[in-house]
């Protein structure tokens, strides 16, 4: 069966299903209802498997061409600017679908379970199929139009569901702050989108990143030798595009909104918040990767300095963390950061390009673990009735499914081999240390930050011991719907992870810069340091939590100061705060608002005063008497005929 | 004669088979007004779908020594005509169940004649073809806005419209035969050729356009408007308001391009102080009104106004944006007139007072009707925003700046009277608020069609791609 003739489908589906379940969901039975958006969202994951399957047989050992599968002209406003609706299929949108509808697929079933019995379940489904919809049209954007598009769409669906609960204060509140900020950094996105299409003249991703001789010529014959108050206008527009992605994926600054997104329901968080939207940032930069290589490198750098801050910044704040969503959060920013890093680094072409490589590695294998971590937190939430580390201890008999996959996933992203994330990971550090030292140094601490905090999660969640007051009611293993995603998703995550080891389908015969395969050795000098790290990393949570003891209150005592800030995440959130109410709101807005009340609404009271007073005095001439209708009939002929003739005379 | 010349008559030979049938029909099937009903509905429905399929699009002809010309844009437009009037036989159907079962047949046939005429305005490539298609839309109307018989106020509109329609046909005919005297000949390939800006012939393009400006509600020639509406029965004041406007509007630009267009100056000059008017003074009477088919005329004015904007341009581009407007318009102000109906059927309330609270009783009904104000406000992303949009790109290509600012401005203003109605329905409460009811399906299926094209047909581009295609201008 040809696969690729049936990409429409892959948006169409969601999207019906979207409109179906929300439009009629309330008249159905809540059950029916997610199974029905559950076997549709189902189907669709076979058409991107097949799709992304077929695409690398068939092009498996060549250079992977840029295949647009369908692409028609939605809004035709001038003869350049036109705004296309298609299919881009490509290695990296290949694996992008595979990434969504696999996660998306495990979300639809395992929220059978763990939403079940909840208000708005028939709403829940429609908005996760309307997010499956845009997020699978984001990363299949023939043009930068198209996914800017998809790009809001999917920030709406991750407004809808983070809000979900929308009788909770607090998840109002988050939902707000999500959309505010990452909407402000679309604004950055959009402007960098016009300048770039206002010297380019094109919107399409095939011109915007062919690469001729070294460089990309659209870019670099329009825009080269322009300069902005010293900076190159190329740097300006990419790095403006860069910021959009930021707010996105949650890079510092713009990274605040993320720990409060975790109010939403954890399948979503699982969905949204770690495998599939906060990465199309990182998605978008691969995207038009050429251009920040050849034309901006100076932009690469900066990415790789804030992914390198980002990275240990929230990782440090994780370790703190008490709030399990919470310290899964900052893990995921600290990981999204590392991508950030691996794409900064990155040279183009074979190995050169091993850090494009390893990113969208990392993006695959983190996908994969990090949304069966979020599960993994959701099934024990649902057992516990808690997001507090204080309200657990001890689950591993009681959840045996649920401990054995957890654990797994910790594995992975602490990079232990043979786990996937090892394999992604070290080639991230790998491409560091090749690039930049002092980034190296970083991303090293950041791997074994990374294995502390989640063995400390671990422990703290498994072992160290029963709570204090006892639990509320005796926690129990989570439904099948709910135990068999996490099963796949370990299952995944053992399984590639084996395969690499053994040097079976590697990444990099498949993603590279240049679209061509390549072989990749691991390099087991550095390879050896960060499982090292790794290993330090959970010694050191085993020392502390493995069994309830005074140590970590000891160890806190110690460096009480620095635990505060880490632990009220660096007042980020504060100095945010003050920045609106008292610096934007005080100075700025009020003078702004009293000149909108007093003189702009003044003026158009005037204008309505006005109108009104002329309706009022044109009233008489509608008397109802047809005679005078006909007067006024007559005379409008003669004085335009009198007029239009004096006018020609 | 050539009898093949019928064969491109397509639209007009099918029309006129549903009108002697249904004519037939009426005398046949007699007491059994159901049967008719349904039988009118589905020969009409059948001469639409054809419309629409390969047998309706006859291509660039002309025929009877270019008496009759068609292409694929005349086609679309009878199309929509058509589409349109089974909306309105839709919004009607109660009606003519109940109140006025004993003349239903008569309504259909008349309704069917004056579409029979406005084809011929259309597709005519003479002045001659041109009114008589005119009058033969204007005469049965005429009859049809009286057909509340019992009413004062029916028998009031169909004075007012008959004596307006009677003293503007003849300034237009006086319009015709000075073009006649001066050119030579009622062809309008001739006109073209022989057609100067000598001051007899401005004096010719205003009594002519002043006859059409009757039909398309243009100020000052609009006075008839308010009262007819209100006094027609509503599926009729529906029907004058879209297609009647419409097929007007759309003849008029056909010929402007056609028989005018050498020396364009001589009718942009004085249209554009036309639109100016129409758009403000449409507004300015809308602000005031109560009761709501009061207020829809008024509005319509000013949506004409806008319809015009687009004529004024003469270009191609700008024909595709008036057939566009048009088509989004025939949706949204059914929309709105179907749900005045239904709630008129069932009430006999038609005051804007008596929508407060109607969200509360009638949420669909009322979600329908902020549709179509939303639509005709020409709010973002429903339909009625695309067309009012691509209708000033249109002017500002032909950099008509200070004009296309007006009109704007105007939006302004008629958002407020459309916001009213929405607010009346959602904000406001009344102690003695429409009842809860449930309307027959024939209006439901015509609501629920009208409010999918609210919704998607902006959004849905290959139309207006479409459109853009077959139009045609100087």
């Amino acid at each position: 069966m040809e696969f690729l003739n049936l990409a429409p489908l892959v948006l169409a589906l969601p999207f019906a299903m979207f409109l179906i379940i929300g439009l009629f969901g309330y008249k159905m039975c809540p059950k029916f209802a997610g199974i029905l958006g559950t076997s549709v969202f189902a189907l669709t994951s076979i058409v991107c498997y097949g799709i992304a399957i077929q695409y690398f047989v068939a092009n498996y050992g060549m250079e992977y061409p840029k295949e647009v599968l369908f692409n028609f002209d939605w809004l035709h406003i001038t003869e350049n600017l036109v705004i296309s609706i298609g299919f881009l299929l490509d290695p990296i949108s290949a694996t992008m679908l595979i990434v969504i509808s696999t996660v998306s697929l495990m979300v639809h079933i395992y929220s059978l379970g763990y939403m079940h019995g909840e208000d708005g379940f028939q709403r829940y489904y429609a908005v996760l199929s309307l997010f499956s919809f845009a997020m699978l049209g984001l990363v299949v954007a023939t043009n930068i139009f198209q996914m800017y598009i998809f790009w809001e769409l999917v920030g709406v669906s991750s407004f809808l569901l983070i809000s979900f609960y929308f009788k909770k204060p607090s998840a109002v509140r988050a939902a707000k702050k999500a959309f505010i900020v990452t909407r402000f950094a679309d604004m950055f996105f959009l402007i960098g989108i016009l300048i770039i299409s206002y010297y380019t003249q094109t919107f399409d991703f095939g011109i915007l990143t062919e690469v001729i001789d070294g460089q990309v010529p659209i870019v670099h014959e329009t825009m080269g030798g322009i300069t902005l108050g010293g900076l190159s206008v190329i740097s300006i527009a990419v790095f403006l595009i860069f910021l959009g992605g930021a707010g996105k994926s949650a890079m510092f600054p713009f990274h605040i909104w993320l720990p409060d997104a975790m109010e939403g329901p954890t399948p979503a968080s699982a969905l949204i918040h770690a495998a599939t939207m906060v990465v199309a940032g990182v998605y978008l930069v691969a995207r038009l990767f050429p251009v920040y290589s050849f034309e901006a490198p100076e932009v690469l750098e900066v990415i790789a300095y804030i992914g390198a801050f980002t990275s240990i910044f929230s990782a440090i704040i994780a370790c703190a963390q008490t709030d399990i969503k919470r310290v899964l959060a900052f893990s995921t920013i600290s990981q999204i950061a590392y991508m950030m890093v691996a794409l900064g680094v990155s040279g183009f072409g074979g190995e050169e390009g091993l850090g494009y490589t390893a990113s969208m590695w990392h993006l695959f294998t983190h996908a994969m673990f990090k949304a069966l971590l979020f599960m993994g937190a959701g099934a024990i939430i649902h057992a516990v009735h808690s997001n507090e580390m204080d309200a657990m201890g001890n689950l591993r008999k009681k959840l045996p499914i649920t401990h054995a996959t957890f654990l797994i996933a910790c594995l992975a992203i602490a990079g232990i081999p043979p786990f996937s994330g090892f394999f992604s990971k070290d080639e991230i550090i790998v491409a560091a240390f090749e690039a930049n030292k002092w980034v190296f140094a970083v991303e090293y601490i950041v791997a074994g930050l990374t294995a502390f905090y989640m063995f400390r999660l671990y422990f703290r969640i498994f072992w160290f011991g029963e709570p204090d007051n006892g639990f509320e009611h005796e926690p129990h293993e989570a439904p099948s719907t709910m135990t068999i995603p996490l099963i796949v998703l370990a299952a995944i995550t053992v399984i590639t992870g084996i395969c690499w080891a053994f040097g079976i389908l590697q990444f990099s015969q498949f993603v590279s810069s240049d679209s061509l395969g390549y072989a990749i050795e691991t390099h087991w000098s550095i390879a050896l340091l960060s499982i090292m790290a790794g290993l330090i990393g959970i010694c050191v949570a085993y020392f502390l939590y493995f069994k309830k003891t005074g140590r970590p209150n000891t160890v806190v005592s110690y460096i009480k100061r620095p635990y505060l800030w880490a632990y009220n995440r660096f007042y980020i959130d504060e100095i945010y705060l003050f920045i609106t109410n008292n610096i934007i709101f005080k100075r700025i807005c009020e003078p702004i608002a009293w000149f909108d009340r007093h003189i702009i609404d003044g003026f158009m009271n005037l204008l309505a005063w006005f109108t009104n007073s002329a309706s009022e005095g044109t009233k008489e001439v509608q008397d109802g008497n047809v005679q005078s209708y006909a007067w006024v009939y007559i005379m409008g002929v003669i004085v335009i005929t009198l007029v239009s003739i004096l006018n020609y005379l | 004669m050539d009898y093949s010349n019928f064969l491109i008559m397509n639209h007009e030979i099918s029309l006129v088979v549903v009108l002697i049938i249904t004519l037939l029909a009426d005398l046949i099937i007699g007491g059994n007004k159901k049967v008719f009903q349904y039988l009118a509905l589905g020969l009409f429905t059948i001469h639409t779908v054809l419309g629409f399929t390969q047998w309706g699009s006859v291509g660039d002809e002309t025929s009877f020594g270019g008496m009759y010309i068609t292409s694929d844009i005349h086609s679309f437009v009878k199309n929509f005509l058509n589409l349109g009037t089974i909306f309105v036989f839709l919004f009607g159907f109660e009606w003519n169940k109940t109140e006025n079962q004993k003349h239903c047949g008569e309504f259909y046939f008349l309704t069917l004649s004056t579409l029979l005429g406005m084809y011929l305005m259309i597709s005519s490539g003479n002045f001659l073809l041109f009114y008589i298609g005119l009058e033969t839309a204007s005469i049965p109307m005429a009859a049809l806005v009286a057909f509340n018989k019992k009413e004062r106020e029916s028998a009031e509109a169909a004075a007012k419209y008959v004596l307006t329609a009677a003293f503007s046909s003849g300034v237009m005919l006086f319009g015709i035969s000075l073009i006649y005297g001066t050119c030579g000949s009622l062809y309008f390939d001739e006109v073209l050729v022989n057609f100067f800006d000598s001051p007899l012939h401005i004096m010719a393009t205003i009594f002519f356009i002043a006859g059409l400006g009757f039909k398309i509600s243009l100020v000052p020639f609009h006075l008839w408007t308010a009262d007819t509406y209100q006094g027609a029965p509503t599926a009729v004041t529906a029907y004058l308001s879209v297609i009647s406007k419409g097929s007007a509007a759309f003849a008029l630009m056909c010929i402007l391009v056609k028989a005018f267009s050498n020396y364009p100056d001589v009718w942009q000059s004085f249209l554009w102080w036309i639109i100016v008017i129409t758009i403000t003074i449409g507004n300015l009477f809308a602000i005031r009104q109560e009761n709501l088919k009061r207020f829809l005329a008024f509005s319509s004015i000013s949506q004409a106004g806008y319809v015009i904007l687009g004529v004024y341009t003469g270009t191609a581009q700008g024909m595709a944006t008036v057939v566009f407007y048009l088509f989004i318009y025939m949706f949204t102000n059914l929309a709105a007139f179907g749900v005045i109906s239904s709630i008129e059927n069932k009430t006999g309330r038609l005051n804007m007072d008596d929508y407060n609270g109607l969200y509360s009783t009638n949420p669909k009904l009322a979600f329908v009707m902020m549709l179509a104000m939303f639509s005709l406000g020409g709010i973002p992303i429903f339909a009625g925003f695309f067309s009012k949009f691509f209708i000033f790109a249109a002017a500002m290509r032909e950099g008509e700046t200070l004009l296309v600012f007006i009109a704007l401005l105007n939006t302004v203003i008629s958002l407020f009277y459309y916001l009213k109605v929405v607010k009346a329905m959602f904000i406001k409460t009344s102690e003695n608020p429409i009842e809860n009811f449930k309307s027959d399906n024939m209006t439901r299926i015509g609501l629920f069609i009208c409010t999918l094209g609210i919704l998607v047909l902006g959004l849905i581009s290959p139309i207006y791609e479409y459109i853009n295609g077959i139009s045609f201008g100087f």
